[in-house]
This record gives C-alpha cells, structure tokens and sequence, in this order.
C-alpha cells in the first residue's frame, strides 16, 4: 500500500493542533500544574444529570428527528429570545448539532466553495482554518490586536474583503483573548458588510461568559441577522462537554442547506443529551449564574496574581482564559512555555498555537479551582524571578 | 457584601490578598470587612471539615428529637437554653412538623449517647418526649460530599 498517494494533499498536509502537541509534553511530565483544559472544571449540575438519565430509564433510546427534538429546539428558540433578543423559528431555523464544533464545521462546508476566501480573526480557536482547507476555501487571516482590546475593527474587516470573500468567522467572545464585541464593535462590522453578500459565521458558544458586559449576539445587530449562523451550544455554559451537545440558529433560507449535510453525515445529535439539554434552557440559569460568578474571581485572582509579578496581561472579558503579553522576557512563546514547564512544572499553551499573531503570548485557562491556580501562580512567579 | 462571605462560608483559608483580588478590592477593605463582619456576628467562627471515620478515633453521632409543652410566656427559649451548654450537643434546631427540637449530638459510644438522651435531655422539665436516630453514615454536609477528593478526569484536546 502507498499510504502516501491515498490521503489527499490537503488532509496531509494539515498540522496537529499546537495546543495537542503541548499536551504530549505535559503527559510525559509528573507533578505538573497544568493550566492547559479548555473546558469547564465543573461538572454538569445534576438536575440537567437527571433529566438525562430519566430519559433513558423511560427508555428514550430512539433517533430524533434530523434536526433535534421540537421540544428542544423550542427550548432554544425561546432561550436565544429571552437571553439576547433573538427570533428564530424553532422549527425552520434551528438545529440541533454534535457540539458547538459540528455546527462550525456545518456552516463551512454548506458555504465554502473552492477558492472562496474565508476571513479568520486570529488569535482564535483552532478549527476555522483547518476546516476551511478541508472545503478548498482560502483562509484569510486577520490579526487582532492587544492595543484594540482584541476586537475586529471595521477597517481591519475593510481591508480583508475582496470580491472572493464569502464568508466571515466572528469568534467572539474569544478563546484563547478573552476578547468581546460590544455592540457598537459589531454595529460597525455590520455597517462593512451592508450590501454585501458575506454571510457571518458567529461562533458565540462562550455567550454566557461575559464579564463587564452582557453578550450582544451578532445577529441581534441591525442587517445582520440575515447574513448570520449562529453557532452555539450547552459545552462551556452549562458544564456539559462530555455530552456533545450544540446548535445553530440560521435563516430559513440557509438552514435547510446546513440540515442536509447534519443529516447524511451525523442523522441527528445524541438523544439523551437532547433530554438534559432541555432542562439545561429551562431551569439552568442559576447555574450559569454560579459558575459565571466563580469564573469571574479566578479571571481577578489571575490576573491580579501574573500583573503583580510584572508581566503584562489584557483583562479578558469573557471565556475562561488570559492571554498574558510575554514578550518582555525575549523568549518565543513556545521557548517560555517549554522552559516553564521543564524548571517549574507549570503548563500553559503557546500563544501562537492560536494563529501566528498569538506569537508573544500565552493562553491560560482558569477553568481551575482557585487553590491550584494559586499554586500555578507561585511557581510562575518563581519562574519570572528566574529570569532577571 | 455577599459575595465575600459566600466565599469564606465555602473556604475561609482563602489569603486576604487572594480575597482582595478576587473581588477587586484593597487588602485592607478586606480585613475591614471581615473585621466586622466578625465583630457584628455575622462571621461567628471557622472550622474545620473533617472525614473522621478517615481516622481511628470511635465515636457515634445521632439526632434526637424532642417533643416539648412550652412554658407560658417562655416558648422554647427555657428548654433550648439547658441543652446548648452540653458539649455532647453539636446542633441544635427549633423546627416546624411533628416534633419541636432537633439535637445533633456526639457521644463516644452508643451508650453514651443513650445515657445522654435518658439522663440529660428526657429529664428536662417540659420535654414530654425523645426519639433518638443514630447516624450510620455522612454522604455530605455543609454542601462537602464525604469520600476520595475528586480526580481531574478531563481529557486532552484542544
């Protein structure tokens, strides 16, 4: 066999995620403080436990329809209404996804045609490029930058667009800057694409984690509704990772598109996790609350705790990451989080594992209690010490 | 302020500094907040949760129920007021429903307790009955879930 000639050019040639390859590193390490999970420390509040496991005592073990329970998606319509003051049908307009990722993955491959232009604020979660290539498109990196509080500026977006531009990727609020778009941020990306026929991709799964501000979804945004797919799910909101469990608000026009890629590949997302799901809309925003709440004082204590031994570090305003600026210390990303690793034993993701305009920066996850933060923090310190 | 002492009620070893960072203020608005808090009562004390069957010592705790005809004039002050004292007796509750107050006490043995229930307690004036419940086993208290600490099980993707 010539393995060589089976897989295509553009699968071989995509490279592991930076971050994964970090992971190898820390497996291999003992008495490791890692920094590295992107995903709630949490675990799924048991009420939503319940609903799932009732479901399956009663013996809901069947397909859903393609696009997700009625009661769910109704659920949802009701939610997106409720929370961020959005319309959608649930029964034209929503479908229920595998996670947050599938609904990305999804929106790319119904739109993204060869040479189409796919533009990516960086740094950003790492699926959007490598999808992109996968559906032929042509990504288009825009770098944001820390002195614009990691937003996309409308002359940033201006000069990215060209007449092969298809599609936009609004990752926000964003994984790993912590980064949000306010609406007047959004109210100018809207008025950039007024006229024209660039659809938006919002990847909005870290809506519930805001800070300072209320998220304001994109498509809630005069002009933009007709031109968004909503991409969101219940991973990082309601602690339910393990149950991939997402979905996609998306014009009637659209969604049906999406629906027959769902279909044909996934028939329909997990029916047990439907059934919490539903409880999770319903009755889950005092958990959210709570766990909104304890994300708040780890993003104050860590931050608090890096500027204090001196080292720059944007105030996130929402997820559950800081992406502290390391550039004083004359180290690549990659060098100061290996030699952190190696002298102190603490794990923290590369910057540039995000896109190259992470270069200079580290992401750090506080999806961890306060006392073994504290303890990352002190073995930072020491680390920094070591250098002057 | 609320959040401070929703804090400390889950973790009062919590370092002033970490406190003050946590909650964006100053270090010393801290110990002033606590400081009054103490001094008001609010704060009434910091203790220590302890999983005892972890260790050797021997002991047994049970809730008693207690029926009372409350004196005129005195309700149930008179009566809770003789049982407090007791250091057997670690809770004390007034309650609503079918009996009056609950005491949570700890004995070293069965007997003991026994012998606190017959001797100290059904001997009060006015208790006109007991009802004594042993604990065979804590699953949780003060929203601590007793057994192994939890394990970081997350996996490694992204």
């Amino acid at each position: 066999m010539d393995y060589g000639k089976i897989i295509p050019e553009k699968v071989s040639s995509l490279k592991p995620s930076g971050i994964r390859k970090f992971f190898e590193l820390v497996q291999g390490s003992k008495d490791t403080v890692s920094l590295t999970i992107g995903e709630p420390d949490f675990i799924t509040p048991w009420h939503i436990r319940v609903a799932g496991i009732d479901s399956l005592e009663r013996g809901k073990t069947y397909y859903t329809s393609n696009s997700g329970t009625t009661e769910l998606r109704q659920a949802i319509s009701e939610y997106l209404s409720r929370r961020f003051s959005l319309s959608y049908d649930p029964l034209s307009e929503i479908i229920v996804t595998v996670g947050g990722s599938e609904a990305i993955d999804l929106t790319m491959r119904a739109m993204v045609a060869p040479g189409d232009e796919v533009i990516i604020p960086q740094p950003s979660f790492v699926c959007y490029e490598p999808i992109c290539r996968l559906c032929g498109g042509v990504p288009v990196i825009i770098n944001t930058k820390e002195e614009n509080q990691f937003k996309l500026t409308a002359g940033e977006l201006r000069a990215a667009i060209t007449d092969k531009t298809k599609l936009l990727v609004l990752p926000f609020p964003n994984n790993p800057t912590g980064a949000i778009m306010e609406k007047a941020d959004l109210e100018a990306v809207a008025e950039v694409l007024r006229g024209t026929d660039i659809m938006v991709l919002s990847d909005e799964i870290y809506g519930e984690l805001t800070y300072d501000a209320d998220h304001v979804s994109a498509a809630s945004v005069d002009g933009m509704r007709e031109r968004t797919v909503l991409a969101s799910g219940f991973s990082k909101a309601y602690a339910m990772t393990g149950w991939r469990l997402g979905y996609i608000a998306a014009p009637a026009e659209i969604a049906p598109q999406l629906l027959k890629i769902h279909q044909f590949a996934i028939m329909c997302a997990p029916t047990t996790s439907q059934f919490a799901a539903v409880e999770a809309m319903r009755n889950g925003d005092t958990d959210v609350e709570m766990m909104r709440r304890e994300y708040n004082r780890r993003r104050r204590y860590l931050v608090g705790g890096l500027r204090a031994m001196g080292i720059d570090c944007y105030m996130p305003r929402g997820a559950f990451y800081v992406f502290p600026n390391i550039s004083q210390f004359g180290m690549s990303s990659e060098q100061f989080c290996q030699r952190l690793l190696r002298e102190q034993g603490v794990a923290i993701v590369p910057g540039n594992a995000f896109g190259e305009s992470g270069e200079g920066f580290a992401r750090i996850s506080y999806a961890y209690s306060v006392e073994h933060i504290s303890l990352a923090l002190d073995r930072i310190e020491a680390f920094v010490k070591s250098l002057s | 302020m609320n959040e401070l002492l929703q804090i400390l009620e889950n973790n009062s070893r919590i370092s002033h500094e970490a406190l003050a960072r946590m909650l964006d203020k100053e270090v010393g608005d801290i110990k002033k907040m606590i400081e009054d808090y103490e001094r008001e009562g609010v704060i009434l004390g910091y203790k220590t949760m302890i999983d005892w069957d972890k260790t050797d010592k021997e002991y047994v705790s049970a809730l008693i129920e207690l029926k009372i005809t409350p004196q005129m004039g005195k309700g149930y002050e008179q009566v809770a007021q003789k049982i407090i004292g007791y250091t057997e007796v670690e809770s004390l509750y007034l309650m609503s429903g079918s009996f009056d107050l609950a005491v949570l006490i700890e004995g070293k043995t069965m007997r003991e307790v026994a012998f606190f229930v017959a001797e100290k307690l059904a001997t009060i004036e006015d208790v006109v009955a007991t009802s004594t419940h042993f604990v065979l086993r804590k699953y949780k208290d003060k929203s601590i879930i007793f057994g192994a600490a939890p394990v970081d099980e997350r996996g490694h993707i992204f």
